[in-house]
């Protein structure tokens, strides 16, 4: 058919993104003067800000790709602390903290799916702080703190509620450090269409403590039930927490796949499976 | 801007604006079709391509950032001399298609997972194809397929 070359389909294709200017710095310093422009918008793996973007609830005039930036990907152990650099994708950290602390392995290994796996980054997953990510749960459980361009910030203070973080304008994770546990497992309600929790809790115990982080619960975000860990600090076990109230229903995410006092609900159920397969 | 790759073994490169996407250089520019788009939106997996070696679904990617990448399409999986992969060959003894829309992306992120575990179980295979919808299928047959491409007995699969 003559004219077929660039007909409606080939433009349809540029359509689906409005238009940007593109910078992909290769230092975290030149990547934090970039941001500097005017509604710039730092780009991890895009996992989530591209589909965002396509249906225009993003909308910014520059993006800022982080993905070239070596200094920021790779997984350090150094004695019981864990390092991830902020643009370490899924797949990466699933691999490489298989040994040196499985549960952050198996938590990364069911985040999306493959593809979206190798795409996706830790830092990106915290900065977003989705009431429903994996990665705020792990790391608030994990006594976390995240690392920008210019301060360390202790995850109890970086997780502020549903997308909210302690970041300011321009702001970089650049890495996010745990503290690797005696024993720790990630139990996940899979919400089997978005694979995204409905509900997912991680219990981690160290020698001076149990911390228990709920993500995909509250219309806070991710947040510790400090009730559980104290019960579970001074005996470890999945009775320890049926003695427990369930957490109050009224604050949880009602949806069409659950209401709040399901969610509330599966938080203990989840919380003891955690704590039986730690 | 430009951007240079190497796509199925083949350095290309192009012109393309900083929102064009990974499958939009893959299918307009290169003209190669077989990756095909379903969702858009990445749920669906049809778009599924190899990015040094990785799987990715190709509509959420942005072509500026495969500056230097390897990639892989449905296009190069053929052997050297025409004939069909084992997956691909796999897919075809087991009637692993049926409208065969989504089959480009499926035997991509099949690919993946034998190169990472070639020896998957059952559930490892359904766990790996989550991002990769069928519609006709019911998937069974590309379970088997996948089983039988990694060298293993073809067993009845659950629910059967």
């Amino acid at each position: 058919m003559a004219g077929a070359q660039l007909g409606p389909a080939a433009s349809i294709g540029i359509e689906k993104m409005y238009d940007f200017e593109f910078d992909r710095p290769t230092s975290i310093q030149a990547a934090v003067d970039s941001l500097k422009t005017e509604e710039a918008l730092a780009f991890s793996g895009g996992q989530t800000l591209m589909p965002t973007m396509k249906q225009r609830l993003a909308m910014p005039s520059k993006v800022v790709s982080l993905s070239a930036i070596e200094e920021m990907k790779g997984v350090r152990v150094e004695g019981s602390e864990l390092w991830i650099g902020g643009a370490t994708t899924h797949a990466t950290v699933m691999r490489e903290t298989a040994e040196s602390y499985p549960a952050i392995s198996s938590l990364a290994g069911r985040i999306g799916d493959p593809s979206v796996r190798s795409r996706g980054t830790i830092g990106g997953s915290v900065a977003n702080n989705d009431p429903s990510a994996c990665y705020p749960a792990g790391t608030l459980a994990s006594k976390g703190v995240i690392v920008t361009d210019r301060r360390e910030i202790p995850a109890d203070e970086f997780f502020q509620g549903m997308f909210m973080t302690a970041l300011e304008e321009g702001e970089i994770v650049t890495a996010v450090k745990m503290q690797i546990p005696d024993a720790a497992h990630y139990a996940k309600f899979i919400q089997p269409a978005s694979r995204f929790p409905l509900t997912a809790v991680f219990v981690a115990r160290y020698g001076d403590g149990v911390r228990v982080a709920v993500t995909g619960a509250s219309e806070s975000g991710v947040f510790r039930w400090t009730e559980a860990e104290e019960a579970l600090s001074g005996n470890f076990s999945a009775e320890a927490v049926d003695g427990l109230a369930t957490p109050d229903g009224s604050g949880m995410i009602s949806d069409l796949h659950g209401t709040g006092d399901y969610r509330a609900h599966l938080v203990k159920v989840m919380t003891k499976r955690a704590v039986a397969a730690c | 801007m430009k951007v240079d790759m190497k796509v199925n073994g083949r350095a290309v490169s192009g012109e393309v604006e900083g929102r064009t996407l990974l499958v939009d250089f893959i299918r307009q520019t290169l003209r190669l079709t077989g990756t095909h788009v379903g969702c858009d939106t990445s749920q669906c997996g049809a778009c599924t391509i190899h990015m040094n070696g990785e799987p990715v679904k190709s509509c959420s990617v942005l072509a500026v950032e495969c500056e230097g990448a390897e990639i892989t399409t449905i296009e190069g999986m053929a052997n050297a001399d025409g004939s069909l992969s084992t997956m691909q060959a796999a897919f075809q003894e087991h009637h692993g298609l049926q409208c065969g829309f989504c089959t480009p992306g499926m035997v991509m992120a099949a690919t993946a997972l034998l190169k990472e575990n070639p020896s998957p179980s059952e559930a490892e295979i359904r766990h790996h194809l989550e991002g990769n919808i069928c519609r006709c299928t019911g998937y069974h047959n590309i379970i088997k397929a996948v089983q039988a491409a990694s060298g293993q007995d073809v067993q009845p699969v659950a629910a059967e």
